[in-house]
């Protein structure tokens, strides 16, 4: 009987190697796919079991996202945001299945996986201490972005506001309106999270986007001072008192239309750049722009950061000033009309360039990362993006730019003691629909601290409205805030 | 001459009993960073028991196999730790104080089966008592009104009172008794040849009388009681001592056939065997996974153990809770998760030594009825684990069979604690050295000093 027990003998050995070559493949090839399969609920429940850096701002005095241990088992840390609505874009949210903003694009700092925070971690592990992650604090101003939430949400308005330090990029405000609260989408119950993040998706306000970087628009007349730069860089015998065309109405080439000033309004038939720029003449920059020409354009305004690939770290969309179609469509496009969009924070890096002496900063909202320890682990840089202008050229833009504040549309935006530069625009969306109503701006000019641009979509803040009457106090309260520490 | 390595049978049991305590610290430490306050309870019960079958070991089977014990103490200890970290976790049901009970009448049927069977041959006596009695506890279930027997679907229960006993645990045992005895005794028969066909030498019809009934009674549990597993593994066993006894190669194919092809007809009468076949060819499939008795059990074992990954969560990190009874079929599964693959694959190994102890018990053993009783009992340890392990890791279809040693289940520590107090007293017979020949009578006897 031994040699066929022999031989069962290998039939149980060859068992006992099909369970491990089983067991082995279901281990290593197919873990991945098991573990992060939807109906695995440990990657969830994994979420609610790390303590959570936290999320700041103003040198880390400001919370503006916390984990609370809940002193559950299954979902012990759970994620708060104390202020709410003027931060959701930025900040995002923490929910059972996703996340978004900064808590999405830092995620692996915030949930302490992230290489940096390796040895960190290793400790923690051994120590049997729940993992803990790093807090991430942002270059925020509170102060300015409530109140600009405040100014634009409380009268009912769509749009975004974006603050930035000139000389270093750092993002001091990022708003967009209408906003929600990120606390129900943080819930630890997946049910009640889906049925918040449909109603919210459904909603035809589409509050989920963030307008200062998600979405572009027509920039209307603030879009003059990039059609300037080009204009004045073409030729530097140019200055901010060159005398330029200004008819009453341009008759545009191959076309049987003519483009008309705001309101059908005479600029006088010559006037210098700052006289056109004060009062937003259209014809003179429809020229101007006919005269540098689509390459030229566009390149001033890749310059400025149009099309730049950005990660802030959340993702910019791309701003473009359009196809190349023709002189007459290059006449629109050079006043921020036909298919020349731009995103609010694009804008607010124009008037950030102009006021850093023609160099653009790459903008940035993480200030720095300090881990569960509370010791700064990394710091971010300010990094140029581009010299979009000479000084010179960013010096006669400044001139201009104060013409609009001191004497022209943009009066709401004049500030006691600062001298505060800027521009309005009002742009035409589709026939028969309201304007856009824009403004940017900057101050103090001597050495400024910040750059604005406020964006009011069409038709929420009434019929006729402009961007010196809608925007432009809305970008006061925000210079002032920042201004005001 | 072999020796008894009774010291370092007494080092392993220790070094299992310190792995085992080891491993219930680690719960602790997992779940709330404390050792539970019951451990030295619970360290000196499994201890003071492994000692104590160690004594009796040592007294009454002194030459018997020393890494069977403490490699049954291992997994069995193991076993206990598991069920103790999914009390932990809540689940209904698992309850480690009722498992280390259970253990302890274990040990006590071992040390029992030690000493009263002074000499396992008695057993081949009883050949045909066996079979009646195997026959009967299988039968009983199938017998009793289904609110005596019936749970989850699966009628292999005597419910009495709070007790509930799986009859079909110690069925096992008998029929492997039977099985030995009786083919022992008609194996030249079986063996005889028949016609030839292609290169396999086909038995005689007429003999074919004993494997159709044995068939026979596998379907009958596989219809009447629903139990695919117990009569996979009855009719397995069946074949593969047959095999042993007769050395045909024929007998084997023609057992796969009918079990197949009873299994199969089985299948298109009753819902619940294809069902488990669909279950396991499409466990992915959502649509299955969300039906009542379907693959939900089987993907959140799979997940547990993908989870776990190459070296687990950590005792007491997972969530075996998860699992649908991962204290008993599954708990194989809850094991992967904290233990990960590096903890299945020793486990698998501890399993394979045993049987690989049985079966070289098998080799050594002098006498044919020993030989294929050591062979079928170990075969079955094998079988099961192959039917449980590869049911829930997805190499076979799934069929509900205890973990030996490690599922929660009084029925089944009892039965394989028996099964290993036999492979003992087996290898003690296997290993005692033969007795002196007596001189040559003609001789003068030389006096030894």
């Amino acid at each position: 009987m031994n040699s066929t027990l022999k031989r069962v003998s290998v039939a149980c050995l060859l068992m006992f190697g099909l369970l491990m070559a089983n067991v082995t493949y279901i281990g290593t090839v197919k873990a991945d796919g098991l573990r992060t399969d939807s109906r695995n609920v440990r990657g969830f429940y994994a979420r609610y079991a790390i303590d959570r850096g936290w999320i700041t701002a103003d040198n880390g005095k400001t919370t503006l996202a916390k984990t609370v241990d809940s002193g559950d088992k299954t979902f012990r840390f759970e994620r708060e945001y104390p202020l709410g609505k003027p931060f959701t874009h930025v900040v995002g949210w923490f929910a059972p299945e996703s996340a978004s903003g900064i808590e999405a694009a830092m995620n692996r700092y915030l949930d302490g996986s992230h290489p940096d925070l390796v040895v960190r971690r290793a400790i923690d592990m051994v120590s049997g201490k729940p993992a803990k992650g790093a807090s991430v604090d942002l270059t925020l101003n509170t102060k300015a972005q409530e109140i600009a939430y405040k100014d634009l949400a409380g009268t009912g308005k769509r749009g975004a506001v974006v603050a930035l330090e000139p000389k270093t990029g750092k993002i001091l405000a990022m708003v967009s309106v209408p906003s929600y609260d990120p606390n129900p989408l943080a819930q630890v119950n997946k049910a009640k999270v889906n049925a918040a993040y449909n109603k919210l998706d459904k909603d035809d306000n589409k509050p989920l986007l963030n307008r200062a970087i998600d979405l572009t628009f027509a920039p209307g007349s603030t879009f003059k001072t990039v059609t300037s730069a080009a204009y004045l860089s073409d030729d530097t015998s140019r200055d901010e008192n060159t005398q330029v065309d200004a008819p009453d109405s341009l008759p545009l080439p191959d076309t049987n239309i003519s483009l008309p000033n705001y309101h059908g309004e005479s600029c006088g038939g010559r006037a210098t750049l700052v006289q056109a720029l004060t009062i937003s003449c259209n014809t003179p920059f429809a020229i101007m722009g006919m005269d540098v020409g689509y390459d030229k354009l566009k390149e001033q305004a890749e310059k400025f950061g149009v099309g730049q690939p950005l990660e802030i770290p959340l993702g910019v969309a791309a701003s473009n000033i359009g196809p190349d179609e023709g002189k007459a469509a290059l006449a629109k496009t050079a006043i921020g009309q036909q298919s020349n969009q731009m995103t609010p924070l694009q804008m607010a890096m124009v008037a950030a360039g102009i006021a850093n002496q023609g160099t653009v900063m790459k903008p940035y909202l993480v200030n720095k990362i300090m881990g569960p320890d509370g010791a700064e682990i990394d710091g971010t840089d300010p990094d140029e993006l581009d010299e979009a202008v000479t000084p010179e050229v960013a010096g006669e833009l400044t001139k201009m730019m104060i013409g609009v504040i001191e004497h022209g549309t943009g009066g709401a935006a004049k500030l006691p003691g600062i001298t505060v530069a800027g521009k309005t625009g009002t742009a035409e969306t589709l026939p028969g629909k309201p304007s856009h109503a824009w403004f940017i701006s900057f101050a103090p000019v001597e050495d400024p601290k910040v750059a604005v641009a406020v964006f009011v979509e069409s038709g929420s803040a009434g019929n006729d409205a402009t961007g010196g009457a809608v925007a432009a106090p809305i970008a006061h309260d925000v210079m002032q805030a920042v201004l005001g520490q | 001459m072999t020796a008894k390595r009774r010291g370092a049978q007494l080092g392993m049991l220790a070094f299992a009993v310190l792995i085992v305590m080891g491993a219930y610290a680690g719960v602790g430490l997992g779940i709330n960073g404390k050792i539970p306050s019951g451990m030295l309870g619970y360290g000196l019960g499994l201890g003071g028991l492994m000692l104590a079958a160690y004594l009796v070991l040592a007294k009454w089977a002194p030459w018997a196999d020393p890494l069977l014990l403490p490699l049954v103490t291992l997994v069995n200890g193991l076993g206990l730790v598991m069920i103790y970290r999914i009390e932990q976790a809540g689940q209904p049901g698992a309850s480690a104080t009722s498992q280390l009970m259970w253990t302890a009448l274990g040990v006590v049927m071992f040390s029992a089966t030690l000493i009263v069977l002074k000499d396992h041959r008695t057993l081949q006596r009883l050949t045909y008592t066996a079979g009646f009695v195997g026959v009967v506890l299988l039968a009983i279930p199938a017998l009793l009104p289904g609110s005596l027997s019936e749970v989850q679907g699966a009628k292999i229960w005597i419910r009495i009172g709070g007790f509930s006993i799986q009859p079909g645990e110690f069925a096992k045992l008998a029929l492997v008794v039977f099985f030995a005895g009786y083919l022992v005794a008609k194996r030249d028969v079986l063996a005889l040849a028949g016609r030839r066909l292609l290169f396999i030498d086909l038995p005689r019809a007429r003999d074919l009388g004993p494997v159709l009934i044995t068939w026979g009674f596998a379907i009958a549990t596989l219809v009447l009681e629903k139990d695919l597993g117990t009569s996979l593994l009855l009719f397995g066993a069946f074949i593969a001592m047959l095999y042993i006894a007769t050395q045909r190669t024929s007998w084997v194919l023609i057992g796969i056939l009918l079990f197949v092809g009873g299994a199969f007809l089985a299948g298109q009468v009753f819902s619940h065997v294809e069902a488990r076949f669909n279950v396991w060819l499409h466990a992915e499939d959502p649509a299955l996974y969300d039906a009542g008795g379907g693959s939900y059990q089987l993907m959140q074992g799979m997940f547990a153990m993908g989870s776990g990954g190459i070296l687990g969560t950590g005792l007491g990190q997972g969530y075996p809770k998860l699992i649908p009874l991962s204290f008993s079929d599954f708990i194989f599964t809850a094991t992967g998760e904290e233990l990960g693959l590096t903890g299945l694959m020793a486990i698998l190994m501890i399993y394979a030594l045993i049987v690989e102890r049985g079966l070289r018990t098998s080799l050594a053993a002098r006498d044919p009825f020993t030989k294929l009783l050591a062979g079928g009992l170990s075969f079955i340890l094998a079988w099961q684990v192959f039917i449980i392990v590869g049911g829930v890791t997805r190499l076979i279809p799934l069929t509900g069979l205890v973990t030996p040693f490690m599922s929660a289940g009084g029925s089944a520590l009892l039965a394989n604690w028996m099964l290993i107090a036999l492979l003992v007293r087996m290898s003690d017979a296997a290993r005692r050295p033969p007795p002196q020949a007596i001189q040559d009578e003609g001789l003068t006897q030389v006096m030894q000093r």
